[in-house]
């Protein structure tokens, strides 16, 4: 399988930054079966990223690929979008990059509901920094600046983009790899905003700190601790205590941003034609 | 899309809107901000007349964001914006200069620091257009006098932005941005329109950063096959994230310098009575319109003075006012803002005792009779 995506591989640009045991990895390489399996044209596919170790992976997709400030790869993407909507593009952030300084643009670019495939890469730390906590890391785990355990509460991600707009959600994990590739193909298939949340591992700059132990252990304890959402219907709450949903988490359908615009640009074609006659 | 070619009375924000249009800009983003949201609101009426796209973003980094985005697929895309919003841009300027992205940022200057006086005239923002971004790089930055002038400014600004693959910024001030003056506006069949050099080599052999001999490298669209890589990180000449010294370098090298062999072409200035003054006036934007004024009235009262109103102002146009200075009695910089071009033109004159700031930073203009009265001063010293 690895060799089937090899073409959209920069393998000159290898060997990767990562550290031995990220899950980054493997959420990679879920995105690339789904493009993959949607026979996605790669001429015309883009990848954006912000900045952080998962943001890197732009850096060696050979696509199109545009590594951007941090925080902004959203509003990068909504130009390039917006400019040549024929193109599909995805985005790739981490959960510091897109819930922190590009949260903003995140809500705004799901109430626009732009034609965006959003992957973010949770591994619940700032990682390229060393460790810092997050929107997302869990209250009480600790960090390099939440030496004495986070005080803060984090974001249910998912639930906050869907509440923006997005059209599409859904949550995976490195664990759970065959339903993650299935999730982003799922993104792929929505003309609209999708929004995947690819729960990943981060053993060097959170496991270590937090004593979770080897990567193969900490991605073990995501299929532990999650629960498909169809299943969890039947669970009772105290039974879900702990644990978080995964699957597609949210479907609907609604006006896609760009698609908006050209009937705007068509509506004046027409006039035109009309005025011309 | 109205009319062109005749008389008509245009505000110097639609002048610049208008420009951009003529000259290929087919991509706005941006976030309102007085004293320059007239350009958002003619692009969001005439951009999908003409096909184009325009999006009022989140806040400044966005729009910012934005156009570098639409820059990339190969559409010509600008913003404009005012202090605030333009000390937002900041990080992403430093983006396009990094990554050599063509983009236009207006930014109708306003009264500082912070939100200061949001309808209040200034200049005080020269020194940021050159450095406001971290790091050291290459910028220019035009700042036009009238309404006309913000018209060919514009198209210029956008022409040198595809030229030489870089951010370039154009610095209006209220005064100019909300004057409304009769022009007549060149048929667009008249403009010269340059676009950016794209690649001629087979998407295997492109290599987005390698210098061809002009120090500006081909860049190819977005989508068109080329599949290249876009960082803001040091990279090497394939875009790919670079570390070693030599490579940086190199490639820095090129960077700060690829400007130097096009100064003449960059550099616009106008000169008025300026081959037997005895005194000259350098002054810029709104300003230079007193400055002119000022002129006449001290040439009449028989004081032999020169105006250099300039255009380009970074890169510096060194030598053209370090010449103009030369064996004057006296020099006045005139600058709505604490002193910031007398820097510049301090460093380029040999007589800095000789040189002499009319500034003026409450909100107000400064008026050509200030200006005789400064002059008439020191002449009756000198
Ligand atoms: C404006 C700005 N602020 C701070 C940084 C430093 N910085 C680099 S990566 C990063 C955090 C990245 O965390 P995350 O998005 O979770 O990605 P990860 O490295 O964990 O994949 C920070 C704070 C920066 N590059 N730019
Ligand atoms: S620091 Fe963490 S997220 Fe970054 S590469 Fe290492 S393991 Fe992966």
């Amino acid at each position: 399988m690895l060799k089937d995506v090899e073409q959209y591989i920069r393998m000159n640009r290898l060997p990767h930054i990562w550290c031995p045991g990220c899950g980054n990895g493997i959420v990679m390489k879920a995105i690339l079966e789904a493009i993959l399996d949607s026979r996605l044209d790669p001429l015309k596919t883009v990848f954006v990223s912000g900045i952080g170790c998962s943001s890197r992976a732009t850096g060696y997709l050979n696509f199109d690929t545009l590594h951007t400030t941090h925080g902004r790869a959203l509003a990068f993407a909504t130009g390039i979008k917006l400019a040549k909507p024929e193109l599909n593009v995805f985005v790739v952030t981490g959960d510091g990059d897109g819930t922190a300084i590009g949260g903003n643009h995140l809500i705004h670019a799901a109430r626009r509901n732009i034609d965006l495939n959003v992957i973010l890469f949770n591994n619940n730390i700032y990682g390229m920094t060393g460790g810092q906590y997050s929107p997302l890391t869990p209250q009480g785990k600790s960090a390099t600046t939440a030496p004495y355990g986070n005080i803060e509460r984090p974001f249910d991600i998912c639930e906050l983009t869907k509440s923006a707009g997005a059209t599409y959600v859904g949550r995976g994990t490195v664990y759970h790899t065959k339903q993650l590739t299935e999730l982003v193909k799922g993104a792929i298939q929505n003309k609209g905003f999708s929004f995947v949340e690819a729960v990943t591992v981060c053993p060097v700059s959170y496991g270590r700190r937090n004593k979770l132990g080897s990567a193969p252990q900490m991605i073990t304890a995501l299929k532990d601790n999650a629960v498909n959402v169809k299943a969890a219907q039947k669970l009772e709450a105290d039974q879900l205590a702990g644990k978080f949903l995964i699957g597609e988490l949210y479907k609907e359908t609604a006006p896609e941003y760009t698609q908006s615009y050209d009937a705007l640009i068509a509506r004046f074609r027409k006039e035109g034609d009309a005025h011309e006659q | 899309m109205i009319k062109q070619k005749k008389a008509r009375l245009l505000q110097g924000n639609n002048a610049c809107a208008m420009a951009a249009i003529d000259a290929g800009v087919r991509f706005f983003a941006g976030y309102p901000i007085t004293p320059s949201t007239e350009i958002a609101e003619y692009m969001a009426e005439n951009l999908p007349r003409v096909g184009g796209k325009f999006i009022q973003m989140e806040d400044e980094i966005a729009g910012m964001a934005a156009i570098l985005g639409a820059s990339l697929t190969g559409v010509k895309a600008i913003t404009a914006t005012s202090g605030p919003g333009f000390s937002l841009k900041q990080e992403n300027i430093g983006f396009a200069t990094m990554a050599e992205i063509p983009c236009v940022i207006v930014n109708v200057q306003r009264m500082g620091p912070s939100t200061g006086g949001p309808t209040s005239p200034a200049q005080g923002d020269v020194m940021q257009a050159r450095w406001g971004t971290h790091g050291d790089h290459p910028v220019i930055t035009l700042s036009p006098a009238s309404v006309l002038e913000t018209y060919e400014l514009t198209v210029k600004a956008i022409n040198f932005a595809e030229k030489f693959r870089m951010p370039v910024i154009l610095l209006l001030d209220e005064v100019v941005g909300h004057m409304r003056e009769k022009v007549i506006i060149p048929d667009v069949s008249e403009l010269e329109i340059i676009e950016r050099k794209r690649p001629v080599v087979p998407p295997d052999e492109y290599k987005p950063y390698l210098d061809d001999g002009t120090g500006i490298p081909a860049m190819a669209d977005f989508g068109t096959g080329y599949r290249w890589h876009v960082t803001g990180l040091n990279h090497d000449e394939n875009g790919a994230p670079a570390g070693k010294a030599e490579v940086v370098q190199s490639q820095l090298t090129r960077l700060f310098n690829k400007l130097r062999p096009y100064y003449d072409e960059i550099s616009l200035f106008k000169t008025y009575k300026t081959e037997d003054a005895q005194y000259l006036l350098i002054s810029f934007g709104g300003t230079a319109r007193s400055a002119a004024e000022a002129l006449q009235t001290l040439r009449k009262q028989g004081i032999k003075a020169g105006f250099l109103q300039l255009q380009t102002i970074w890169p510096f146009p060194e030598g053209t006012v370090a010449n103009l200075c030369k064996n004057k009695k006296a020099v006045f910089v005139a600058e709505m803002n604490d002193g910031q071009i007398i820097g510049e033109v301090k460093k380029n004159i040999e007589n800095k005792e000789s040189l002499f700031g009319i500034n003026k930073i409450n909100g107000e203009l400064i008026t050509p009779q200030e200006i005789v009265q400064r002059v008439k001063e020191v002449v009756g010293v000198c």
